[in-house]
């Protein structure tokens, strides 16, 4: 299968690009990984004139842990941020690496190209609106950076300006009494989840939760925030009742559709198990339990 | 349109120079098979889904019908018939035919490609690292166990060595 020819431009510098972008004008488009471009232009679903290849502008792929915060840049390949040990102390965001696809598109997609995609089945999306997480962008005019949360605003849709791309991704880390887990539920490896949910919960004294954040994947145009699920555990004691009580409002919150991953009745009911696993692991790893989490498929 | 836009890709596959120049459209997969005539790359659901594609680049599995060619300019690329030396066969070759592993063929170039770069970063893979290592290369024909039970052959054997 082939896509519609283009014009292949590559650029070697941030710079360039955003330049490269001005010149080649709105049907242009910036080629990271490629790992959802490249099969949306053989479907001729994308049929962009001209692409700006920038997996070969050096030094943008870093992996840093600074000051508290962890820096990642946006050419990090899935696979590079699965074997970082300083991404590792995060570990949601290892449940997330690790399970993305499968070997072959880990090592080439890359985390800027995934959240730059806005892709409401993306999982660094949900992952990371658990965190306090900032985008920074850079344009023409310089950078910017972004809280997560007004990063994207739509399904495939960002803030990002045409002449702009991602450069790095910051995570500050979470407190030490803290824990999160990434649960997605997929048919098979290389597909997107039919669904997922990611919490990242901070516990006080024995069991009572200080702060918690629950987002669900799959389930919605953007990733979603789960307020009210979050609400049902905040400040209080976290039992099998309350964790319950969680799971049910996000199976309220959830918005699926079916398609050809499950029903939208399907995909609620899901969520809901997957929310109620997620703070299960959440909980054992904030009082410092090893526990493993991730995708789930058939045949793992 | 004035003429198709063509550009150089030059890379070294199986340690050999090799160049084209080809349109920028151009699959890394279609680059091996059609233009440098490598054939043992097998296309198989050209969707990013079945692994048939497989190569190593740069050390990495990828699937070749998911990179443009000209994203693997200057890189180094490994397919399957850089495995074998002099005529023998590699270790993962050879454990995949002891064991019946081929099945019909179709998804062992991919499968190998897989399982070389598995061993190559773990030497002593537990059975739920292999099947992780190879969940992104599919068997449409037969099934996977005695694609596993060649993994498995191929890391002791290796690590006899």
């Amino acid at each position: 299968m082939y896509p519609h020819p283009f014009s292949y431009h590559r650029a070697k510098s941030l710079a360039e690009t955003s330049k490269m972008l001005q010149q080649l004008g709105e049907e242009a488009r910036v080629l990271a990984g490629g790992q959802s471009l490249i099969p949306l232009m053989k479907m001729r679903m994308a049929r962009p004139a001209a692409l700006v290849d920038i997996n070969f502008i050096a030094g943008l792929n870093g992996i840093q842990s600074h000051n508290g915060e962890l820096r990642l840049g946006a050419l990090a390949r899935h696979t590079d941020l699965e074997m970082s040990e300083a991404v590792a102390a995060i570990p949601i965001l290892h449940d997330c690496a690790a399970g993305i696809a499968d070997v072959q598109v880990r090592n080439q997609g890359t985390i800027g190209g995934s959240l730059a995609e806005g892709d409401p089945s993306g999982d660094w999306g949900a992952t990371l609106l658990t965190l306090e997480t900032s985008v920074t962008c850079a344009g023409p005019n310089g950078e910017r950076s972004i809280k997560l949360e007004d990063f994207i605003t739509d399904a495939y849709t960002t803030v990002l300006g045409h002449e702009e791309l991602v450069r790095e991704i910051s995570v500050k880390k979470p407190p030490r009494n803290s824990g999160g887990a990434y649960v997605a539920f997929k048919r098979s490896a290389p597909v997107y989840a039919s669904a997922s949910a990611a919490v990242q919960l901070t516990v006080e004294g024995k069991d009572i939760c200080k702060d918690i954040r629950v987002v669900l994947g799959c389930v919605g145009l953007t990733a979603i925030r789960a307020k009210r699920a979050e609400d049902e555990l905040r400040g209080k004691k976290i039992d099998g009742k309350a964790i319950q009580r969680a799971a049910e409002a996000a199976r309220e919150t959830a918005e699926p559709q079916s398609d050809m991953r499950g029903s939208a009745d399907y995909k609620r009911a899901l969520v809901a198990a997957l929310v109620k696993r997620a703070i299960g692991i959440a909980v054992r790893r904030a009082r410092g339990e090893r526990v493993e989490a991730g995708h789930e498929y058939v045949g793992r | 349109m004035s003429g198709v836009e063509k550009i150089l890709v030059r890379v070294r596959v199986n340690g050999e120079a090799r160049e084209a120049e080809v349109e920028p459209r151009t699959l890394l997969v279609d680059f091996l098979r059609e233009n440098l005539n490598l054939t043992g790359t097998h296309i198989g659901c050209d969707t990013t889904y079945c692994g048939a594609c497989t190569v190593l680049l740069n050390d990495r599995t990828v699937k070749s019908c998911t990179l443009f060619a000209p994203m693997a300019d200057g890189g180094e690329i490994t397919t399957v018939e850089g495995l074998s030396t002099d005529g023998r066969l590699h270790p993962v070759q050879h454990a995949f035919a002891e064991c019946h592993g081929l099945q019909c063929g179709y998804c062992t170039p991919g499968l190998l490609l897989s399982t070389v770069h598995l061993l190559s970063k773990n030497a002593k893979p537990t059975e739920k690292q292999i099947r992780k290592a190879i969940a992104g290369n599919t068997c449409r024909c037969t099934g996977y166990q005695n694609v596993l039970k060649s993994i498995r052959m191929a890391a002791s054997e290796m690590e006899k060595r």
